[in-house]
């Protein structure tokens, strides 16, 4: 066999598995929504978007405005606060600190570390400070667990994004006689600003489908949050009470909560994807 | 005296343990062009970022000996970096637009170190896109991207760029070698005009550039200052034979090695060097 239809055959041999993986995880996921879609949507209508009119656990009636409000809340608040304490830090490791700094790998290790650690230990650690400061669960505390199990995962994926920023940009900004600091807010940012929301955003999906870190810190009520020191309600929570329950009625507001979680993560994505189009103009590709 | 004048004295550049520049002694005269020549590897940029300290965001660089910026040393401790990089424009080898507008690419420079109006900003953008020759090709998309325009158009942003903070000095760095011939040239007619004004270091691979251009001349080689002076004389009647090799087009290695094997022998006949 010549060397040329050997070397053909090995591509398609690797074109075939790499196929073959790509149709099985595609088609995984659409049977997953699927399932979800289909059982959820039944139970779709306007009145999941009130608010419930009995407990959680109990077919009652009324909808699970409150865990949609809770979950917005709690993983908006969260995600501005892990972006407004992570973005700074790892501009400061990036502009800053020397190449080899063992502080600036010292911090990155740490974030790939707190990034695997499990949520149930945010939340129970979330839930040891409040013993010690003798606070009840509130949509405050749900926010800081919420933030501090988000804020690896956004300082880690937004370093790599200002790694990516070419470093003549900041030669150049520099050698205008600008400052690291002028070099790093107008320039850097500017270049790296659509990489940083989608950096908050895969933080955001994180964060608002996550059960275990605010089942002790944020609670679960069934009034609509009001206060940032009262408990919410969040969606993981509500998928995770309700199908809980003997009750095929409450089951089936378990699984519309489910497809509805779905679709905000779908409706925030489209939307900062839009608005990382808008910023996206002045970027070097 | 006229300014943007510089001298170096014994000037030594290392990254680690790697020598890139040994005991350099040059002069740049103001208002003429100075163009700084040698095979790759030589340490020509080294120089270029040695003039605007550009050196210091390398971590492994150490600095030695002396620069003199007018008279004045430019690594003295005192010495305020950023006015000193505003005193040099720099014009890279890849043009690198800022990540913004055409209009604020310029302006950009300008907000950093003047505080102007609306009107005064937008005069002056306009001045320095004209004094770069591109304010025709731009003017009805001033607020349109900078990544959008050519790459020959680009280059001469960055030069209306680094005009606008207002140097005395303009340092290139193989300003033209990522340009196509026609806005080469345009860049090459850009340098000439300005040098009525400004002291331009060029530095260049391109030997028929550093011909058409400069009126004064630096070669390097291996880190080592070989000859410099007045172009004319260094390209018609280069003294040292490894500048005549390099303008000619041969290989220097083995010229290189000659002379060393010649010196060698000189200093074992007891002549001396």
């Amino acid at each position: 066999m010549s060397r040329i239809s050997s070397r053909l055959i090995e591509e398609k041999v690797f074109k075939t598995i790499m196929l073959a993986v790509f149709i099985s995880v595609t088609l995984l996921f659409v049977v997953m929504l699927l399932s979800i879609i289909m059982r959820g949507l039944p139970g779709l209508n306007l009145k999941m978007f009130s608010a419930p009119k009995g407990g959680y656990c109990t077919d009652a009636g009324g909808g699970i405005l409150n865990a949609i409000l809770g979950s917005l809340y709690l993983s908006l608040g969260a995600t501005l606060l892990a972006g407004a304490v992570s973005i700074p830090t790892v501009l400061f490791l990036n502009v800053y600190l020397k190449k080899g700094s063992r502080l600036a790998t010292l911090v990155r290790f740490s974030f790939d570390v707190l990034w695997g650690v499990p949520s149930i230990v945010y939340g129970a650690f979330g839930f040891a400070v409040m013993i010690l400061l003798h606070a009840r669960a509130s949509l405050f505390a749900g926010i800081i667990t919420i933030a501090l199990l988000e804020l690896p995962i956004i300082a880690r994926v937004s370093d790599g994004i200002l790694k990516l920023v070419p470093q003549e940009l900041g030669e150049v900004s520099l050698s205008l006689g600008a400052t690291r600091w002028e070099t790093a807010w107008q320039v850097i940012l500017k270049q790296a600003f659509p990489g940083l929301l989608t950096a908050l955003l895969i933080g955001l999906g994180r964060g608002i489908g996550d059960a275990a870190a605010v089942l002790f810190t944020a609670g679960y009520t069934d009034s609509l949050p009001g206060s940032l020191l009262r408990p919410v309600a969040t969606l993981p929570l509500a998928i995770f009470f309700q199908l809980g329950t003997p009750f095929p009625a409450v089951q089936q507001k378990g699984y519309t909560a489910a497809l509805v979680l779905i679709f905000t993560i779908f409706i925030i994505s489209i939307f900062s994807r839009s608005l990382t189009r808008s910023f996206q103009k002045h970027v070097l590709r | 005296m006229q300014k943007g004048y510089i001298r170096t004295n014994l000037l030594n550049v290392a990254y680690g343990a790697q020598r890139v520049l040994r005991d350099v002694s040059v002069e740049i005269p103001s208002r003429r062009i100075t163009a700084i020549i040698g095979p790759s590897g030589c340490g020509k940029s080294t120089l270029l970022k040695v003039f605007n300290r550009l050196i210091d965001l390398n971590d492994d660089a150490r600095v030695s000996g002396e620069v003199f910026l007018d008279g004045a040393s430019i690594y003295d401790h005192s010495v305020d970096v950023y006015g000193l990089r505003r005193k040099m424009g720099l014009l890279a080898q890849k043009p690198t637009v800022l990540p913004m507008s055409i209009y604020d690419n310029i302006a950009y420079g300008l907000k950093l170190h003047n505080s102007l109006n609306k009107d005064e900003l937008e005069s002056k953008v306009e001045h320095y896109l004209k004094a770069s020759s591109l304010w025709n090709e731009v003017k009805d998309r001033l607020h349109g991207s900078a990544i959008k325009l050519s790459i020959g158009q680009q280059q001469r942003l960055c030069l209306a760029r680094g005009l606008a903070i207002e140097p005395e000095i303009i340092l290139c760095d193989e300003p033209t070698s990522a340009l196509d011939p026609y806005s080469a040239e345009r860049i090459e007619k850009k340098l000439l005009e300005l040098k009525e004004n400004y002291t331009i270091v060029i530095v260049t691979h391109n030997i028929q550039q550093a011909i058409r251009l400069a009126d004064h001349a630096v070669f390097l080689y291996q880190g080592k200052m070989v000859e410099s002076g007045s172009a004319q004389d260094i390209f018609k009647e280069p003294k040292e034979i490894l500048i005549g090799a390099y303008i000619r087009g041969e290989f220097l290695d083995e010229i290189w090695l000659d002379k060393e094997a010649r010196i060698g022998k000189k200093v074992e006949e007891g002549e001396g060097i």
